[in-house]
């Protein structure tokens, strides 16, 4: 049998020759990333701003206006309808009610009660319900977790590596979880509990590729001592892209059928996640590696010799 | 490589079969699994409530409401404590205000023994033996009653502990189902009940307080005042239930719900739904005691602060039995019969989090998540097998004995399955073999370089190690965080996240070499077929 080689045997690119191209287009990329999120925000979810969202399934498709206006009549505040998986499921939105949480139950208890008695077969799928409170608390721990992941996984990074790998590390997460966060800012996916558990799996994938990568440079710079670093990098880069190709592949597949079939309910976290993988290979390429060029990686940030040997040049 | 000690290739196998035996229960529909045998092990997965239909419900103190309650009982230990002895103090304008209970003694020869009797009633128990209340005197014949911190701390822990009783004994009279009702922090209780029909109901249930009272009405009241708002002394306004207007009544308690023995759901001569109460030993001497001085006056019968009617006492209640009318339909009746069989709730419980999920919402997601996980698994597998051929095999075999290894602990642990988990363990499968794919790439690239079959392969696991231990751990790193910071079904999802990095490096790594050793011992390939 043939075997299929996605990548050749003995590839040749010079990766490296790009970087400082890449590195303007990464920039710009999470500069504008972040500008798009803080200018026109995140869709939050009732998780994280707290309010109600009740899930209906309807008979047969319907008309949403008239549904919008029944429930507006309810004078409830401002809620929002969007479809929800096919054209006859429906996410009813409402803010935060005024006057606590009774009031909250009553306003979803009304919407439950006009939707099941003007809608005969309508089936009330899910109900959510967040204080405001438990929302505020639910969002610091969704931050506090991603950034901790941040700091620890850096940290792993440094004690296994060198600190320079370390900071390439930190600096290709906050690039690939800046990329996330403006894809969701633009495309103005709810962001929910889900989609943070997604960004933590980013940060963790993410860093997966790095390591495999920084691992082969390691092992390459104290083989190939007197190599300069950019063919040393690119050597590496080579040398792993096989790995890189497939592993990415592999994991794409299972995402892209549990997107294309899976529960409705999760496709923000499959796909948060299916976008984390195909960021976070393009970075563990363009990213994390030139970030080593600038620190000044050299075969002696991993030989400790006692004197230091003058052949070796400098890091500049 | 070739050097394969028996005991590895028996242990090995025995994890794997051990690992698949587990996972079977959870696998089984739970008409088969009554079959399985019973020395078998037979713990399975629980299902999350967003795949098992449910609600999840976080109840919050209301603390404000506690304290209030503890001022307004030591108000009344004050009255009674002056009041005794030989030698009664006379007391004046007792007050709550301002979070702290303080009244004027009239003799101030009489202040040093009112402080020393309030002392020795608010000494805190325990080792410690800290105060609950400290006790002090203000403008020579003040004396003022402060509620401590640590005071405070120790009634809501109790009122807690006790509510989480409440609430159990009402969800769940029998002890059957498979409910969840646990405090949370200091202040919270989390409630999870698997296959709610009806939300609403359940959380009326859990979150009327039943506080019920017998008291007197104030017949001496003046009714321009009550509708003012003004009681006379001794007396306090509280609103009908059913909305129309207020009444007065005589502060003292007859009885309450303290003192019940029983409480159901019945029907008054007239066919109306009511709720029928038997009090104690010592709630039906009171009763009868005080409807016998009372006859052709009439007593409120009040829930939570609102009166639900207030009949006359026709004759002296003496049997300890009575009936409780106020408009009640079967449902409502049945509720407030459970509520009261289950005692109050010592502090009034407030909804933060509801999340329900239908059955049918969760039947539907748990059939789209195995299809897309079988489909998702199959598309891994003919990828891995056209690349990598054989050792795809390999490979692939690991997959699908993870796959057991992951439900069998799971099973073990009685872990549970949330939707984002299904998640997680798709993602799991795509991570999985990425071991492999290091492996293999690294036993293609030492063959090319001209090492012989068996020195490549061994290279190639060996070299490959390191990336993937280390790559696994910032996989561990995220997913304990995850598992830390996250709630229910995110946490789920860690949870998966995690047992399939353990599983996957022992699948993909020692499981394959295994299979991989066994095959060149046998077949002593003279080409590496990769």
């Amino acid at each position: 049998m043939r075997l299929l080689k996605l990548v050749p045997d003995h590839t040749n690119v010079d990766f490296m020759r790009w970087r400082n191209l890449a590195v303007v287009i990464s920039t710009l990329m999470t500069i504008a990333s972040l500008a798009f999120t803080a200018y026109r925000g995140l869709n939050m979810g009732v998780d994280f701003v707290g309010g109600q969202m009740i899930r209906v399934s309807f008979v047969q498709p319907i008309d949403v206006e008239q549904l919008r206006g029944r429930v507006d009549g309810l004078k409830l505040g401002e809620s929002s309808i969007q479809e929800f998986g096919g054209p006859k499921t429906y996410q009813i939105r409402l803010p935060k009610a005024e006057g606590g949480d009774a009031a909250a139950n009553v306003a979803a208890t009304r919407v439950k009660t006009m939707v099941t008695s003007t809608y005969p077969g309508a089936r009330i799928d899910s109900v959510e319900s967040v204080s405001g409170k438990v929302s505020e608390e639910l969002a610091e721990n969704g931050a506090m977790a991603i950034i901790f992941a941040m700091i620890g996984i850096a940290v792993y990074i440094w004690f296994r590596f060198e600190w320079q790998f370390g900071v390439g590390a930190l600096v290709t997460l906050a690039h690939d979880i800046s990329m996330t966060l403006g894809f969701f800012a633009f495309t103005r996916l709810q962001v929910d509990l889900n989609v943070v558990a997604a960004f933590l799996t980013v940060v963790g994938y993410s860093l997966n590729d790095t390591v495999v990568i920084y691992d082969r440079i390691r092992e390459n710079l104290r083989k190939y001592r007197k190599m300069a670093i950019l063919p040393l990098l690119n050597l590496s880069l080579n040398e792993t892209l096989a790995r890189t190709v497939v592993t990415s592949l592999t994991v794409l597949i299972a995402l892209a059928v549990l997107m294309a079939i899976g529960p409705e309910v999760i496709f923000g976290l499959s796909l948060a996640i299916f976008l984390g993988v195909v960021v976070g290979t393009y970075s563990s390429i363009y990213v994390s590696t030139p970030v080593l060029v600038w620190l000044g990686v050299t075969p002696d940030s991993f030989v400790k010799t006692e004197a230091p040997d003058p052949t070796v040049a400098p890091a500049r | 490589m070739l050097d394969f000690p028996r005991w590895k290739v028996i242990s090995i196998w025995a994890i794997v079969l051990i690992g698949i035996l587990f996972s079977i229960p959870s696998l089984l529909p739970s008409s088969a699994r009554q079959h399985w045998p019973s020395f078998l092990p037979h713990s399975t997965i629980s299902l999350g409530l967003d795949l098992a239909g449910g609600s999840h419900l976080l109840y919050e103190a209301d603390i404000q409401d506690l304290n209030k309650q503890r001022l307004q009982t030591m108000e009344d230990t004050v009255t009674s404590e002056m009041g005794r002895g030989d030698t009664r103090i006379a007391i004046s304008d007792i007050s709550t205000s301002g979070g702290r209970v303080s009244f004027i003694v009239t003799d101030p020869t009489q202040v040093d023994s009112a402080v020393e009797r309030m002392r020795s009633v608010t000494q805190g128990v325990g080792l410690t033996g800290t105060r609950d209340w400290d006790v002090g005197v203000v403008d020579l014949n003040r004396v003022v009653l402060t509620p401590t911190k640590s005071g405070i701390d120790q009634s809501l822990k109790d009122a807690m502990s006790a509510a989480r009783d409440v609430v159990r004994r009402r969800i769940d009279p029998g002890g059957t189902k498979e409910t969840t009702v646990i405090t949370e922090g200091s202040d919270r209780i989390l409630v999870q009940v698997p296959g709610v029909e009806n939300p609403e109901e359940l959380k009326r249930l859990i979150g009327q307080t039943a506080r019920l009272e017998f008291k007197l009405v104030d017949l001496s009241s003046d009714p321009a005042q009550v509708q003012a708002g003004h009681a006379p002394a001794g007396s306090q306004i509280l609103p009908m239930a059913d909305g129309n207007g207020t009444i007065a009544l005589k502060r003292r308690v007859i009885v309450s719900g303290d003192q019940l023995e029983n409480a159901r759901q019945g029907f008054d001569q007239d066919g109306r739904p009511v709720v029928e109460i038997k009090f104690n030993a010592d709630g039906a001497r009171r009763f009868g005691r005080v409807t016998q001085e009372n006859v052709n006056k009439p007593f409120a019968i009040i829930l939570d602060d609102k009166v639900l009617s207030a009949p006359n006492i026709n004759e002296p209640i003496l049997g300890g039995n009575a009936q409780i009318s106020g408009g009640f339909t079967v449902e409502t009746a049945n509720e407030l019969a459970i509520s009261l069989a289950s005692g109050k709730l010592p502090v009034k419980l407030n909804v933060i989090e509801e999340r329900t999920v239908g059955p049918d919402l969760g039947a539907d997601s748990i059939h789209k998540g195995v299809i897309a996980s079988l489909i998702g698994t199959a598309g891994v597998i003919i990828f891995m097998l056209v690349t990598y051929g054989r050792f795809g095999v390999y490979a692939n075999i690991a997959l699908i004995v993870n796959g057991f290894l992951i439900l069998g602990i799971m099973a073990v642990f009685n872990a549970t399955l949330t939707l984002p988990g299904i998640a997680g363990f798709v993602l799991t499968i795509g991570a999985a073999v990425d071991a492999n794919v290091l492996i293999n790439e690294r036993i293609r690239e030492e063959h090319r370089r001209g090492r012989k079959i068996i020195d490549a392969i061994d290279t190639g696991y060996h070299e490959a190690m390191r990336a993937i231990y280390d790559a696994n751990v910032t996989h561990v790193i995220s997913a304990a965080l995850m598992a830390y910071f996250g709630s229910g079904p995110v946490r789920g999802f860690a949870v998966v996240l995690l047992i399939g990095v353990v599983t996957s490096v022992f699948t993909a790594v020692f499981f394959t070499r295994m299979l991989v050793a066994l095959w060149l011992r046998n077949k002593r390939p003279k080409t590496l077929p990769i």
